[in-house]
């Protein structure tokens, strides 16, 4: 397909939804009238890890309005429970609770006020237990298990606080350690920090005729469908899962949380039940991974990496979540996009009396690309070469085989890095106090997906899209319109694309891993051809042409004799008096492959590089991000304002976890900054001082039209950048984030006290 | 129970009775006996401004007010923003720039943007900073939001579209609904 056909894909088209999302009438679960609703209210223990005794629910429902406490002696005997990878989350907490926020009750009323009485009357004895909260806990000879190991009989780790153990590697690593003429190791933390969607996670469900309706802000609601078919032991085509666009998500809305024990409670009630978290309870529901990764790298003198050794130790939360995928996919991208002739990876996850830590918006990769990145700007300090120079000369090419068993390089990288250092002026004169860093980041797209898609072609030219992918913001919406715009010739505002209604709307594996413009875009292409190609045997028909002598193609039926007319006019003709509709169903598959560690190689890689200018201020440790340049390999950009946003935000989320976000705890396990006051995110006023994005438009990616998954690429090396220019700025290294004005100023001080020179 | 209280209120031009406990803010108001769901919800404690609304042409967190204070107030939502079908300003221009995501927070950047053009027409870069400081956005489409407000303030553009839409406003619509033939009278 060429450029030059491309008309509304490539424009910045306007958002699908986005009439509805600046008047305040998008309607997301938290806002739909629901008739009859009883509100929901948790309630939990003021422990992260405790046995429970007793509970005693009889003030609570003294209270008027109040119609149930449910318990885990409400729910089926043996608890049911469920989870991606493993199911070991409870519906409800039975006998001890795992982390701060576990709930071990919850209470229906008609009002929220009833609700919110009676979950403070619940009188629940507990007593509390060691939690396990820090990787050395976990890893003690005498910790507590977090899991009981009969959720996992066959497990060799079950009886250790390690869920599970990824390894990976390749070469021989000690012949090529003999053949480094310069090593360089460091240990780096990445801290626990969370998803903050400002939409907390809402949740409803009712009976529905023999069935249940099932309503949440989640991000994939046909794996929603079967965890609640499972658990209710219902056929699919009676669980019906209703998603609204949730309002954000970045990873946290992906898997189920409570639609489990809403579903319970509609079902014990026979009536509608609605669970609006508080923010304070999503800092309960969801998190990111926190880990300590070592890294060793080989160098010779001239900077070429000859191995890399890296141990890496995740502490995910109390149930596996899809924590442990986060593990693997992150540890199996390690590496990097650098050719290096010996790797060896090791990765654990490390179960604990936390969060269960899950998705986030670089999934398990941020983690190993602080460390890897710092380590080599270490190197390039060490061996006197320039930071983008080195870079360059280990950075795969396009079609280098740069991870064995995995897809090639399938981008010019050095090109992105190359535009990066350009725009920041790499190498040019900095102003006194001023520092620059750079680095780049890499992650793997999906390894399998399944998309199916349905498109009609109605009678004037409109079009109905089906697409069970999730909009959360990424703008799917506006891309599969202008996709079906493209390929159909109807104006973008005359399509319609219908999500989050699983009796409407078919299979979709998920809405992750920046995938859905290649999958699901993928998808309903296939469903254009496939009306294209009915418009082709219409038109034949209509003129008494031979079906193969006609093209249609971007909106256009084109006839032997040169005639070129606009499909809406061949379907008018086509469908004559009866009118109908001309049906497509399109299909993508990225297939499984068993033999592969991750079960697939990667549909496409997300490639980024970042490059910043920041000042630190001496006396406060405060740092300020002056430039901040972020390139991303897009493949092509299907909606530049849409890329603009995804890279921009995903920068400024990069920022949070680089500068202000971590969670606190005491030494019983309990979260000390819970909620907005204490826990800080980027506002307006901690943006870098000038923001510039870029992106690469190559057209190699698997999508249509060229296209690569993007949206995550942007936050995955923004730490290793900004503590480069840090260190640049002022000779302090850190191994720890976030960079807070406290630990910032702390390391100038300790400097001042033992003086090392900055820069070299 | 506390006894309820009766509150008077002008919301987007039009008055309304509402009947409140004395411990329910301005949001729940809105929310619950209104059903004016725009205005969010997140954090409860003034911080995240998802809940911002307009009182007296000034910004004010609902989930700090309480409902019986806003008594004989006069009360502009998201909602009251545009004139019929007319958008404001300010709306457009969040349009043409793309700067709604996931939407969540933009009722209250677009309520708190409207605040600050009110007492500064035409702000600086770092006047509409300052002035969304209170508005939290995780898609952190703030560069957007931001230029999507200095775009509302000027008057060159006047809010008017400068993007690139996939059809320049004025132009005639490709397909004319009255032309689509009529399948004529149902079959019998």
């Amino acid at each position: 397909m060429t450029d030059a056909g491309r008309r509304i894909v490539g424009a910045s088209a306007p958002r699908g939804g986005g009439l509805e999302r600046v008047t305040g009438s998008q309607r997301y679960v938290a806002d739909l009238p629901m008739e009859g609703v009883l509100h929901v209210k948790l309630v939990t223990v003021d422990a992260a890890r405790a046995r429970i005794d007793a509970i005693d629910a009889s003030a609570a429902l003294a209270v008027p309005g109040v119609r149930a406490v449910f318990t885990a002696r409400d729910l089926p005997d043996p608890m049911p429970r469920f989870g991606p990878q493993v199911r070991d989350r409870p519906v409800i907490a039975v006998g001890e609770t795992k982390y701060h926020g576990d709930p071990v009750a919850a209470v229906a009323a008609e009002t929220k006020d009833s609700a919110e009485a009676g979950a403070a009357l619940v009188r629940v004895a507990f007593e509390p237990l060691t939690a396990v909260v820090t990787i050395d806990d976990a890893l003690a000879a005498d910790a507590p298990l977090v899991q009981d190991p009969a959720l996992r009989p066959d497990d060799p780790n079950a009886g250790r606080n390690v869920l599970r153990e990824h390894r990976s590697g390749w070469g021989d690593l000690a012949a090529a350690e003999s053949d480094a003429d310069c090593v360089v190791e460091g240990t780096w933390s990445f801290p626990m920090v969370t998803q903050f969607a400002i939409e907390p996670h809402a949740f409803a469900a009712a009976p529905d005729g023999d069935g249940i309706i099932v309503w949440s802000s989640i991000q994939h609601p046909n794996w929603l469908q079967r965890v609640i078919a499972s658990l209710l032991d219902l056929p699919l085509s009676k669980v019906r899962i209703l998603a609204p666009d949730p309002g954000g998500a970045f990873g946290g809305k992906q898997h189920a949380k409570y639609e489990p024990l809403l579903a319970f409670l509609a079902r014990a009630l026979g009536r509608p039940v609605r669970l609006v978290l508080s923010l304070e309870e999503t800092f309960q529901a969801v998190r990111r991974g926190a880990s300590r990764i070592r890294v060793r790298s080989g160098f010779r003198r001239d900077g070429t990496l000859v191995f890399r050794d890296i141990d890496a130790d995740y502490l995910v939360g109390a149930y596996a979540d899809i924590a442990d995928r986060t593990v693997a996919k992150g540890s199996w991208t390690a590496n990097g996009p650098y050719l290096v002739p010996a790797v060896r990876i090791v990765a654990r996850s490390i179960l604990s009396h936390t969060v269960p830590s899950t998705a986030f918006r670089g999934f398990g990769n941020p983690q190993q690309i602080w460390a890897v990145e710092s380590n080599l700007d270490e190197a390039a300090r060490r061996l006197g070469i320039d930071p983008v120079e080195l870079r360059l000369r280990n950075l795969a090419h396009h079609g280098d085989a740069f991870l064995p068993g995995d897809t090639p390089a399938d981008g010019e990288w050095p090109e992105t890095l190359r535009r990066a250092a350009e725009r920041i002026g790499w190498g040019s004169p900095l102003s006194a106090g001023r520092g620059r860093g750079i680095a780049v980041g890499l992650k793997s797209g999906p390894t399998t997906g399944l998309s199916y898609s349905t498109v009609r072609l109605l009678a004037d030219g409109s079009v109905v899209v089906y697409a069970g992918t999730s909009d959360m913001g990424q703008g799917a919406r506006t891309i599969f319109a202008q996709i079906v715009a493209e390929e159909l010739g109807a104006p973008i505002d005359w399509v319609t694309v219908v999500m989050g209604d699983t009796v409407v709307v078919p299979y979709d594996q998920q809405t992750s891993a920046s995938r859905s413009s290649v999958l699901m875009g993928n998808a309903i292409l296939a469903a254009c051809r496939d009306i294209q190609k009915k418009l082709r045997a219409m038109a034949a028909r209509l003129e008494g042409v031979d079906e193969a002598s006609i093209v249609v193609e971007r909106g256009e039926v084109r006839l032997p004799d040169d005639r070129v007319l606009p499909i809406r006019d061949v379907l008018i003709r086509g469908l004559g008096r009866l009118g109908g509709e001309v049906i497509g169903v399109g299909e993508f598959r990225k297939e499984a492959e068993p033999d592969h560690p991750l079960g697939g190689t990667a549909a496409f890689y997300e490639f980024n590089a970042t490059a910043v200018e920041v000042s630190v201020d001496r006396e406060t440790g405060d740092v300020t991000v002056e430039r901040h340049v972020t390139v991303s390999d897009v493949g092509r950009s299907l909606n530049p304002a849409q890329v603009r946003g995804q890279d921009e935000g995903a920068a400024v989320m990069g920022l949070g976890h680089t500068l202000m976000e971590h969670y606190q705890f005491d030494a019983e396990g309990r979260i000390r900054n819970l909620g907005a006051i204490d826990y800080r995110i980027p506002t307006s006023m901690d943006l870098p001082k000038s923001m510039e994005s870029d992106a690469i438009e190559n057209g190699d990616g698997p999508g249509p039209y060229g296209a690569k998954g993007m949206s995550e690429g942007a936050l995955l090396c923004v730490a290793p950048a900004v503590a480069a220019a840090v260190r640049d700025a002022t000779g302090a290294v850190f191994h720890d984030l976030p960079l807070t004005p406290e630990r910032v100023w702390r390391a100038l001080r300790d400097q001042e006290s033992r003086p090392e020179p900055p820069g070299g | 129970m506390t006894d309820l209280v009766s509150v008077s209120v002008e919301v987007n031009g039009r008055l309304r009775e509402v009947t409140v406990a004395p411990h329910h803010t301005l949001l729940d108001a809105l929310r619950d006996d209104l059903g004016l769901t725009g205005t969010k919800e997140c954090c409860l404690v003034g911080e995240c401004g998802a809940c911002t609304v307009l009182i007296g042409g000034r910004s004010v967190d609902s989930c700090l007010m309480l409902a019986a204070e806003a008594d004989g107030l006069a009360i502009t939502t998201v909602e009251g923003l545009a004139t019929g079908a007319r958008l404001d300003p300010l709306q457009q221009a969040f349009l043409d720039t793309g700067a709604a995501q996931c939407g969540f927070c933009i009722p209250g950047q677009l309520v708190s943007a409207r605040a600050l053009l009110a007492e500064t027409p035409r702000p600086t870069r770092e006047q509409v900073e300052e002035g969304l400081a209170g508005n939290l956005c995780r898609c952190a489409g703030y560069e957007q939001i931001i230029e999507a407000v200095l775009r509302a303030a000027d008057p060159a553009t006047d809010g008017s579209p400068a993007g690139a839409p996939a059809r320049p406003s004025g132009e005639p619509h490709p397909f004319d609904v009255a032309n689509v033939p009529d399948a004529g009278l149902a079959p019998q």
